[in-house]
């Protein structure tokens, strides 16, 4: 959009006195970053407001269990989770490796399903949201594959794929397929057909349309997808992480269920909360970059 | 009328695309006619039905070069179905619609495409040497190039139909279908896009088609009004009167009289 800028400071240009400064080389940049970082601040503010409820909920817990009401063998203190943590950062331990280590075998495994899940639910739906024939061959298997109980896909494929990495990310794919596919899908229908006769009218070509028109106008149940894909994702990473790993959060699980460890079990759900929070705010942090469309819209 | 001269303003060379048909099934086939220099659009025998109903019913209609045509007509008359046979919208159509040269379509709402810019959406399918400086052109000609980096949902009514506009006039159409454009629009700002309208036709001398309900829109703008009464043209008028028009010129207020009758709509006192 750089070409647009350069058009609105046409006008200002012509008018200024031939020895005046050009715009760019006076200080214009001061008025645009004001807001910006007035805007930055506002989104500070939000996020502390946001960390007020947890804070408190978090002070209960340690008082709580510093009153003796809570056992620790049930809740272990969050000083005593949080000493756990570090150890396990610092040292790996040999009943569970580092935590590093295994968070970062959760992430590979995640990473692998989710995008294998996505590109396969992408290239779905958008064959069987631009063509009838699509539609009809893809869209009811979809919908059968959609009702099936994911979790009690497990059994079936140990038995397919044995306990190796692949029926763990073939679990993970498929959680996030299926409301990435039913999201992507309806989205593309649900492009506005004016919009659609308009590309006929200005004589696109199918690529552009599918390009300009479609997938932009997609985007937005698009993103639901999105967030609602992760979520399951997340979740399907806790199931099938608790079978047959030696790697990974939910083998640290299962190993600290094993050995009676909560306070180990405590860090491993507690890095699963923040890596669902994580990946959110990066979902909507796209989402605020590429809406931003509608966004002026609201603020009109 | 039929003005030979180009509009003066520059465009980039090899925006012009070869004719588009846009459906020839049956009728006038391209190749009938040493005349086809008469006509930029031309339709033959058209036919339309909705389940049993006839919307068009075998109808005729020529538009020369650079002339300024106005349909009329109740609602549901077929107005709207014509304009969409004649932008090739239509597949359902039986009978011929032919137009000679590039067609552009300014609809009633303006559908600019939400996340597209103003600038992006003038360029949109655009196959010009220079797109960008185009639509620059264009947002200017209609006095929107302060508004060329903004986003269509921020956009009064009356701007985004100007962008509407500027997106089929940068297309340097022969034949310029407008489907009541105006419609939901406010009356003073109705009045200036119909100056607008009749700036841009007289400096780019496309064809216009103008589908509209509003008598008196028709009266102000077109060389010839049409009224579609049964799926055929009922009745048609020249108006010769210069622009910019008066309302109360004699001539017409008698042919205001005659459409309004045509329309079935009685006007007591004014014969």
């Amino acid at each position: 959009m750089s070409g647009t800028r350069t058009l609105a400071l046409v006008p200002d240009r012509a008018a200024r006195p031939p020895g005046a400064a050009s715009p760019r080389q006076s200080p214009p940049a001061t008025p645009a970053a004001q807001p910006a970082s007035r805007v930055r601040r506002l989104l500070h503010s939000k996020a502390l407001l946001r960390l007020i409820s947890p804070l408190v909920v978090l002070t209960g817990w340690q008082l709580a269990s510093s009153a003796q009401l809570i056992s620790s063998d049930k809740l272990p203190p969050p000083t005593e989770v949080w000493s756990t943590a570090v150890s396990l950062i610092t040292s790996a331990s040999p009943a569970y490796g580092s935590l590093q280590g295994n968070l970062l075998a959760s992430l590979e495994r995640v990473a692998v399903g989710f995008g294998f899940g996505a590109t396969v639910a992408v290239t779905l739906a958008v064959l069987a949201g631009l063509s009838r024939a699509g539609e009809n061959a893809l869209d009811p298997l979809m919908q059968m594959v959609r009702t099936l109980p994911l979790f009690g896909l497990i059994p079936v494929f140990i038995v397919w794929f044995g306990i190796g990495e692949l029926p763990k990310i073939l679990l993970i794919a498929i959680g996030v397929a299926i409301p990435l596919y039913l999201n992507v899908f309806s989205g593309i229908r649900n492009v506005d057909a004016k919009l659609a006769e308009l590309g006929r009218v200005l004589h696109l070509r199918r690529r552009e349309l599918i390009t300009q028109i479609v997938l932009p106008g997609a985007l937005p149940q698009a993103l639901v997808g999105l967030r609602q894909a992760l979520g399951v994702g997340w979740l399907a990473l806790v199931v099938a992480e608790q079978f047959n790993t030696s790697a990974g959060l939910g083998f640290m699980i299962s190993q600290a269920t094993q050995f009676s460890r909560n306070d180990v079990i405590f860090v491993a759900l507690l890095v699963y909360c923040v890596l669902g929070l994580l990946t959110d705010a990066l979902v909507r942090l796209f989402e605020r970059r590429a809406l931003s469309w509608r966004r002026s819209f609201v603020a009109a | 009328m039929a003005p030979q001269l180009r509009g003066s303003v520059t465009r980039p060379a090899g925006a012009a695309r070869p004719a588009t048909v846009a459906s020839t099934d049956a009728g006038a086939s391209p190749g009938d006619a040493g005349d086809s220099s008469d006509w930029v659009a031309r339709v033959r025998g058209l036919s339309r039905t909705f389940g049993d109903r006839r919307v068009l019913d075998d109808l005729d209609i020529d538009i020369a070069p650079g002339e300024f045509v106005a349909l009329i007509g109740r609602s549901g008359s077929g107005k709207s179905t014509l304009l969409r046979a004649l932008a090739g919208l239509d597949p359902e159509c039986t009978g011929g619609a032919t137009v000679q040269g590039t067609t552009a379509v300014a609809f009633q709402e303006p559908r600019l495409v939400p996340w597209k810019r103003v600038t992006a959406n003038v360029c949109l399918g655009l196959r010009a040497a220079h797109p960008r400086q185009a639509a620059a052109t264009a947002l200017a000609e209609v006095g929107l190039t302060d508004r060329a980096a903004a986003w269509p949902l921020t956009l009064s009514g009356g701007e985004a139909q100007r962008v509407s506009l500027a997106r089929a006039l940068v297309r340097e159409p022969r034949l310029l279908l407008l489907d009541e454009p105006f419609s939901a629009l406010d009356a003073l700002t109705t009045i200036t896009m119909h100056q607008l309208v009749l700036r841009l036709w007289t400096r780019h001398q496309p064809a216009v088609l103008l589908v509209t309900h509003d008598v008196d829109e028709a009266l102000a703008l077109a060389d010839r009004v049409l009224v579609l009464t049964d799926g055929r043209i009922g009745y048609s008028c020249r108006i010769g009167a210069a622009r910019p028009r008066d309302r109360d010129d004699p001539d017409l207020i008698t042919a205001r009289a005659d459409l309004l009758a045509e329309l079935g709509v009685a006007m007591e006192g004014i014969r």
